[in-house]
């Protein structure tokens, strides 16, 4: 099937006339590059807005309370509640698979007042009483000394870790940090860390002006009790926590005396919902490039098939010669057919490889002219590639199935007639 | 060799339908050399095409040597034409981006036969017809005789039970025709079984049998005395 004299052939047949061929040729290499710069474009955009999600963990929930807006077991609606260290405790219990539960209490400083006093210093920041677990929800770099840890947890350790932005507002420049006091609305707290979150969005200076205290050092400095102001949850990488909220809620619910029908005592914002939101944008993006993509390489398709049945016209009588000499038709068939698809995979190939060129400049431009909001390394995957070659495999299958059936569709008495 | 009994070919034209053939009855022994006569319209192309399975009959049977021909579709026939038959034409019929060499090889090339041995039987073939140092040429670079040489090798080449030949030196010079009719007599001296279609008398002098066709069916059938084409040459 693949011998050397059918390839000799194909090449000779190919070659004979070079403009037509190239012609043809390049009908169905703009069709692949078309297709592969649209891939990469969408997956540039993609990546982009990805990074904006940094590296924070999405399977993740925010959960706090609002009032209870139907009375239940002869409590009234309208009635205010707060999160317990109990509840905490309940949903680590009650509900699998989740990977992370970190109660959280705020002492906002968005408000203005300046809560934060270091010597003549003072400054507004938000301060988070956490625990260990928050900084694989929320990613930060710790730039120097530690993140809070059990011990502090533990020990209602008065310590804090801050954001380069607060040691920009509360230091010198060059000034020692680790080991220094702050005082958080009249507490003093020792600082042992700095952290320096990734963001390029427009709260990126906001999230280096936090402070981290441990929760349990929060609660009892200002007097929360077992109080929690809000939670971060989130679930085990093989399950999602858009289904796992529910369990949430309703463990949450029995707790706190709700009704079980109240759908606004509890509050929550769903990261991996929004997540999969902007995914699924994605998707759609890289079926409208592959639609696109794969309309204009069937045009080029089907110069490749208009071309084919031309050279099937022009080599009848040959086709009846070789036919008259014993050639089997299917042989005939075979190699209008190979052909075809030799044609598409040569032309292709060149169209993916200049696809890739393109791609590289495009990413070497990046690089050198620094980023660009929402545009990262457009790029495309092995899988594409392979995706690609089926496509024009069958595409050649396809352009040269019709001229090959025209080839035998002749009789072979009457393609010798021809002249 | 070949048997044909009672043969009809009739060909739609539109409404009406043309009877070509009307009952033929014909037979050709092993080694016999055959010229089949006939002014244009007497179906004379028909019946060789037939016999070629390049068309099918109508009614009637064929047989070539004991196999029976009927009922073939394309793969069949082609594998058919290629193991029993040699075909030589008016317009020689070579494929003109393959050299002669390529050319005679072509029907062993269906054959599968292997790439070295298919070369080295083309050669011996082509030296046959007095052609082995034009084995490289194109068809384009050879004259006409020199052509019609390299078809009857390329005819010859996959050992054919029978060569069919329709107007062989139709398109060639009375100096040429006798020098292609001088190489067919040599094959069929060798024992091959030849028929020619021809309408040329001097042409069909030089066969050992003359059928005659007119309007469809046979006129005449005569063993004649051979006249050796090389004495013309």
């Amino acid at each position: 099937m693949f011998t050397k004299d059918r390839w000799k052939e194909i090449l000779e047949v190919l070659t004979s006339n070079w403009f037509r061929t190239i012609l043809t040729a390049f009908g169905v290499f703009w069709g692949i590059f078309i297709l592969i710069v649209l891939l990469a474009a969408g997956k540039g955009l993609e990546n982009g807005i990805r990074s904006n999600f940094g590296d924070i963990a999405t399977n993740t929930m925010f959960m706090w309370t609002q009032g209870t807006s139907m009375a239940y077991k002869g409590l009234p609606k309208g009635r205010r509640f707060t999160f317990k260290l109990e509840d905490v405790a309940a949903i680590r219990q009650k509900v699998p698979d989740l990977r992370f539960v970190s109660p959280r209490n705020q002492l906002g400083g968005f408000n203005g007042t300046n809560n934060v006093v270091r010597g003549i210093k003072t400054g507004a920041f938000n301060v988070y009483g956490d625990y260990p677990d928050i900084i694989n929800q929320d990613p930060m770099g710790i730039t120097s000394g530690r993140f809070i840890n059990q011990l502090d947890i533990e020990e209602k350790r008065k310590v804090a870790v801050i954001g380069v932005g607060v040691r920009a507002s509360l230091y010198d420049v060059g000034e020692e940090a680790i080991g220094t006091y702050i005082r958080i609305q009249g507490v003093n707290f020792m600082v042992v860390g700095t952290y320096k979150k990734n963001s390029n969005d427009g709260n990126a200076e906001e999230i280096q002006k936090e402070i981290f205290i441990p929760f349990t050092s929060f609660s009892q400095a200002f007097n929360q009790a077992n109080n929690v102001g809000w939670m971060a949850i989130t679930a085990n990488d093989n399950s999602s926590i858009t289904q796992l909220k529910e369990q949430i809620f309703t463990v949450v619910r029995e707790n706190q005396k709700i009704h079980p029908q109240d759908l606004r005592a509890v509050g929550h914002f769903d990261l991996f919902e929004e997540f999969n939101r902007v995914l699924g944008l994605f998707k759609a993006m890289r079926w409208i490039a592959y639609f696109v993509g794969v309309l204009v390489l069937l045009s080029g398709v089907i110069g490749v098939s208009n071309i084919m049945l031309i050279v099937v016209k022009e080599r009848t009588k040959e086709i009846g010669i070789r036919r008259a000499l014993g050639e089997n038709p299917w042989s005939i068939k075979l190699q209008i057919v190979m052909e075809s698809i030799f044609l598409t995979i040569m032309s292709g190939m060149a169209g993916i490889s200049f696809g890739a060129l393109v791609i590289y400049l495009i990413n070497y431009f990046l690089a050198s002219n620094g980023p660009v909001e929402m545009f990262v390394n457009p790029s495309v995957s092995l899988g594409v590639v392979l995706v690609a070659l089926i496509i024009l495999v069958v595409s050649g299958l396809l352009a040269g199935f019709i001229p090959a059936q025209s080839a035998i569709k002749i009789k072979p008495i009457e393609a010798l007639r021809m002249e | 060799m070949i048997e044909i009994k009672d043969l009809h070919k009739s060909y739609k034209m539109g409404s009406n339908s043309l009877h070509v053939l009307k009952g033929i009855n014909f037979s050709v022994e092993e080694g016999e050399l055959v010229a089949i006569m006939g002014s244009s319209g007497s179906g004379k192309s028909t019946l060789l095409n037939i016999l070629g399975m390049l068309d099918v009959l109508d009614e009637g049977s064929y047989t070539l040597d004991g196999v029976p021909i009927k009922d073939l579709n394309e793969t069949k026939a082609a594998q058919y034409r290629n193991k029993f038959l040699g075909f030589v034409f008016q317009s020689f019929n070579l494929i003109n981006y393959k050299s002669a060499m390529e050319n005679v090889a072509l029907p062993l090339y269906y054959q599968k036969v292997g790439r070295k041995e298919r070369q080295e039987k083309a050669l011996k073939y082509l030296e046959q017809v007095g052609l082995r140092e034009w084995a490289d040429h194109l068809p384009s670079e050879l004259s006409g005789g020199q052509k019609q040489r390299v078809a009857i090798a390329r005819a010859m080449a996959a050992e054919p039970k029978v060569l069919l030949a329709d107007e062989p030196t139709g398109a060639l010079d009375s100096t040429t025709s006798y020098e292609v009719m001088d190489l067919i007599q040599k094959i069929n001296d060798a024992g091959n079984t030849i028929l020619i279609v021809t309408h040329e008398p001097d042409i069909a002098d030089m066969c050992k049998r003359i059928v005659h066709l007119k309007d469809g069916v046979i006129v005449e059938d005569k063993k004649i005395t051979q006249v050796r084409a090389s004495q013309y040459v």
